[in-house]
């Protein structure tokens, strides 16, 4: 069990997410940096998808109330077990009664905490990730508040077994103030001037205060629309159309006046051109992003992107051939 | 109509848009398609969601190549060439028109709207060419409304008024969202009416409140029980002004979780509707009337 005397600005249980309900417009949430949270989960022996924390720009203080492993994934983030200072990317013991805590985030925005057998609140749709406006998954669909007791899973290694264990520093993300994330263009992005279009991946883009699970608004050049009458349905808007699904990482100008890309709390539709969508493996570089980050885009073919998305299964293979985890059995299902 | 455009949407999905404008014969269509995609369970496709006059595949890129899953998506709109029967729910909606919380909310964000000396329902009204509020309502509700797509956030459903597109009744969005509505409020913009099932930003005009709910995340009430949702793509619902008696006794079942909403499932022929939509709604009507 975990007790939760400090909860952090916005701690929230999640695992790799919900598939299967964005049809009703239920958005998958879960970790938004996939690989921080994968590695959390392999160093205390967890299947990769066993429910975590995410913690966001600061960090809770919690008791442990029985004997297991913790580890410290994602953004730089200060780390303490019983005040000494504890490395990240490491598996630790933990001991009836320790006291964990983690401050604030001195490089990127958000921090992961594994403990050897997950989080066991119960599953809701096949997946234990919270998803806030929804009210729903999680600990009662919300965030985690001083006073929450988290209940833990059975370990699935002897926690011996993982004890000492780090990922190889050369995996490990570091994150930057100023990230380049590829992008496949198209869906609305013909109604878009093209000289727009130019803009768009030229431009040094700045996150803005506005950016959550949902989505993160960025602030750079404005957007010209081409010529022509608005659909029938659309609305007047030349930003308007008629109402379509988004996909997760997808791009959105609304009034052509910011660009918006939806993250794993996304609403599933709308109706705002969308001009193209960030490649998955890329989504882990805004997860870590903050406000003031400068972001730039940079166009990509499918190809490309199904190139990134096994090299980055790679990386997470080459993690667990460190560790020494050769049973692939948590990512089935995923 | 145009050529069907399939598009990537990032390494994940694909876009698949029939037409830019709306359109009921296209939704009638896609969602045959949708439902025959979902039957066939095609390898890696892990859903579907239909929209108004598009529809999004999410799928594993490791079991199928996007442009292999676009050659299927392609034969498959090529077999189908007219929807079919549509299973299609008629559901009735309780609606407390001009009702104290969305005037309230709208006041509080009047400095957001075209015309706040107005209410939201008074500007629908006057930029349709009504002057009588129960004129307005009794148009408003003289038919059912076609759920032609569902999503935003869990239980939103876009209806759209089962009318030829010259009688649609329009409105704009506000000029700038609102950063608060009431969760049940009852809205419309563009050609379509929505009901906002939680707590949140929206710039739909206000016009009333809807005594049942259309997202249970507790699974509360006995019908939405394992589904969360009340609205299905393809669903018709039928709004029905009630007064603030009637309202509260609905808001009372609700809160007992003793609430049954009035649904009555019926095959609904697109190719009928088409060909002659007063006729076949009135068919409809008497169908369910009987059932």
């Amino acid at each position: 069990m975990l007790n939760i005397l400090e909860p952090g600005l916005l701690t929230t249980v999640q695992d790799l997410g919900r598939l299967h309900w964005y049809h009703i417009g239920m958005p998958p949430s879960g970790a938004l940096d996939d690989f921080s949270f994968r590695v959390s989960n392999l160093l205390v022996g967890n299947p990769e998808d066993a429910a975590g924390l995410e913690v966001t720009y600061s960090g809770p203080s919690f008791e442990v109330t029985s004997e297991g492993l913790i580890a410290v994934t994602g953004a730089d983030i200060a780390f303490t077990i019983n005040n000494q200072p504890a490395a990240q990317w490491r598996a630790h013991a933990l001991q009836p009664g320790d006291r964990v805590s983690l401050g604030g985030v001195r490089r990127g925005a958000r921090a992961y905490i594994c403990l050897a057998g997950g989080i066991t609140v119960s599953e809701r749709l096949g997946s234990r990730s919270t998803y806030m406006l929804g009210r729903f998954g999680g600990l009662d669909g919300r965030k985690l508040e001083a006073g929450d007791c988290l209940p833990l899973g059975t370990p699935h290694t002897s926690p011996g077994a993982m004890l000492g264990r780090t990922c190889d520093p050369a995996l490990i993300p570091v994150p930057q103030k100023e990230i380049e994330v590829r992008v496949v263009m198209g869906m609305c992005s013909h109604r878009v001037a093209p000289d727009s279009l130019k803009d768009f991946l030229a431009a040094d883009w700045e996150v803005s205060t506005e950016a959550d699970r949902i989505g993160y608004r960025l602030k750079g050049p404005t957007f010209e629309f081409n010529a022509g009458e608005q659909p029938f349905g659309a609305g007047a808007d030349p930003s308007n159309v008629v109402d379509l699904g988004y996909p997760i990482g997808s791009i959105q100008i609304p009034g052509g006046l910011e660009a918006i890309v939806l993250l794993n709390d996304a609403v599933t539709g709308g109706g705002y051109t969308t001009i193209g969508t960030v490649i998955t493996a890329d989504l882990d570089l805004i997860a870590q992003a903050s406000p003031g980050c400068h972001v730039r885009f940079r166009e990509v073919t499918i190809n490309e992107a199904l190139q990134a998305r096994r090299e980055r299964e790679t990386r997470i293979e080459q993690v667990r051939l460190a560790l020494g985890i050769f049973d692939q059995a948590g990512m089935l299902g995923q | 109509m145009s050529e069907t455009r399939y598009d990537y949407g990032g390494d994940e999905y694909l876009l698949v848009v029939f037409s830019e404008a709306m359109d009921l014969a296209i939704n009638f269509k896609l969602l045959s398609i949708c439902r025959e995609i979902e039957r066939r369970r095609i390898p890696g496709v892990i859903e579907v969601c239909p929209a108004n006059a598009s529809y999004l595949v999410h799928f594993r890129p490791e079991e199928t190549h996007p442009d292999a899953l676009i050659r299927t998506l392609k034969d498959l709109e090529r077999e189908i060439q007219s929807a079919e029967t549509l299973t299609s729910r008629l559901v009735d909606i309780p609606v407390l028109f001009d009702d104290p919380w969305t005037q309230e909310c709208a006041k509080r964000f009047a400095d957001r709207h075209q015309d706040p000396s107005v209410s939201n329902l008074e500007y629908l009204m006057r930029v349709n060419g009504y002057s009588s509020k129960e004129e307005f309502i009794t148009a408003y509700c003289d038919r059912p409304y076609w759920i032609s797509m569902v999503g935003f956030v869990p239980g939103t459903a876009w209806c759209y008024r089962m009318c030829p597109p010259e009688q649609a009744i329009q409105a704009p969005k506000y000029i700038r969202p609102r950063t608060d509505t009431p969760e049940r409020a009852v809205a419309h913009a563009g050609v379509f009416l929505c009901i906002y099932p939680v707590q949140g930003p929206g710039g739909y005009q206000l016009i009333g409140m809807s005594a049942v709910p259309v997202y249970d995340p507790e699974e509360h009430l006995p019908d939405l029980k394992g589904r969360y949702i009340l609205a299905n793509a393809g669903d018709r619902w039928q709004f029905r002004p009630i007064d603030m008696d009637e309202y509260n006794d609905i808001r009372s079942e609700v809160e007992a979780g003793s609430y049954r909403y009035r649904i009555i499932e019926q095959d609904f022929r697109p190719d009928e509707y088409m060909r002659d939509p007063e006729l076949y709604l009135k068919h409809l009507r008497e169908e369910a009337a009987h059932a």
